[in-house]
């Protein structure tokens, strides 16, 4: 059953107040294909009855599902690759000599989804730097759903997530089969602090600071004002020389000048000298 | 760029032909290991070969270590495209000489993101 305008325009209203995310007219489809299982699991007949729901109480429970499923994206081991081979091959080596005096190492996925982000760059850490297992290193991750964190720290994957991008020799030598899924290593597991996080917040207290973050493919979801704002923020909790990806559809052009984007990999950027 | 695919499942070699197509490769066929290895015969080495493991006459783990001990063909990237789905399978393969390691059932993205990982790409 279609989604009534009146519904999807409160859905719309109300994942922007919970998440800043813009859901723009013409994804109705989107709406209804990521509530419906929210109306299952929640004993209502379709997306209308979760809308009923919300529209008399604005919190809880059902309202935190709703959010998760309209803020899930789609993810996968290694995604696009060369910001990962960027980071192998310019990003920590710059910072393993940058660094080396006080042998520490901050990093942040801001926008870390079930985890695959985060594991892909530890895998690559202890692959290509194993000298790092004797730094300090921190491992922020952090994503507005609940549901997603609680998926990443469990670290279980089915046949289809790890077939997306992840070699088969870091299958082997960081997995294990646990009944039809696999599982991460505890390892990796333990090495990440996971943590809920609304990038929207207008203040990040207690963030940073970073030598690298990751915020891949999540800008496209907010409007102007927002992005700004959470560009500002990045600024006070980057360091400055540190770095800051984004998705290869992403910029701060036209949105932040007090970035620049590496000449190397775009998708990179660092702080402007102030 | 060239690709060889081995598999007894005609549809999987269609499949698998029409998503290395759209990626610019030239696919060569065979049913099973030795018909891959009579049909490498006299043509330049592949690219990649994505070999199935259950087949008759000969089947992917025996054409991988087949491959990898002959002078002519050892150093073609295979990658193993297969139902079997347990670690100690993935473990024997890439033990064997298997570079990479898919898991039916596949997207053509799978196929696209594990030639990635390998350095290839197709035209």
């Amino acid at each position: 059953m279609a989604i009534a305008s009146d519904d999807f325009r409160f859905i719309a209203e109300l994942i922007r107040e919970q998440a800043a995310i813009v859901i723009e007219p013409g994804k109705e489809y989107l709406v209804e294909t990521r509530l419906g299982p929210v109306a299952v699991t929640a004993g209502l007949v379709n997306v209308a009855g979760v809308v009923r729901e919300l529209r008399a109480k604005r919190a809880g429970p059902l309202l935190q599902r709703v959010v998760d499923a309209m803020t899930t994206n789609e993810t996968s081991f290694f995604r696009d690759l060369q910001p990962f081979e960027h980071l192998k091959e310019r990003v920590i080596p710059d910072l393993l000599e940058r660094r080396k005096a006080e042998r520490s190492l901050s990093i942040w996925c801001a926008a870390s989804s079930c985890g695959q982000e985060p594991y892909s760059m530890l895998m690559m850490m202890r692959e290509s730097f194993p000298q790092l297992q004797q730094w300090r290193v921190q491992f922020l991750a952090t994503d507005i759903s609940q549901q997603m964190l609680a998926k990443a720290r469990e670290g279980s994957y089915t046949q289809l997530e790890v077939n997306r991008g992840l070699p088969a020799p870091l299958l082997v030598k960081y997995f294990h089969k646990k009944g039809i899924e696999w599982q991460i290593d505890d390892s990796l597991r333990r090495a990440i602090d996971w943590r809920e996080f609304n990038l929207s917040a207008r203040t990040w207290p207690g963030m940073g600071p970073f030598d690298i973050v990751m915020l891949r493919n999540v800008m496209i979801y907010f409007d102007l004002a927002t992005k700004r704002q959470i560009l500002a923020n990045m600024r006070k909790v980057l360091r400055p020389d540190g770095f800051l990806f984004l998705g290869t559809a992403e910029t701060t052009i036209n949105v932040d000048d007090s970035y620049a984007s590496d000449v190397l990999h775009t998708a990179c950027y660092r702080p402007k000298a102030a | 760029m060239r690709a060889l695919v081995v598999d007894d499942s005609a549809v999987i070699r269609t499949v698998l032909t029409r998503i290395l197509t759209n990626l610019g490769f030239e696919v060569i066929q065979a049913s099973h290991g030795k018909d891959a290895l009579d049909k490498l015969k006299g043509v330049p080495l592949p690219d990649i070969a994505l070999v199935d493991w259950n087949m008759p006459e000969m089947n992917g783990y025996e054409f991988i270590r087949s491959v990898r001990e002959s002078a002519e063909y050892r150093d073609m990237p295979l990658m193993m495209v297969t139902t079997e789905t347990e670690m100690e399978q993935v473990v024997k393969a890439l033990a064997a000489g298997a570079n990479e390691y898919l898991m039916k059932p596949f997207t053509p993205e799978m196929v696209q993101e594990k030639l990635q990982i390998l350095g290839i790409s197709g035209s």
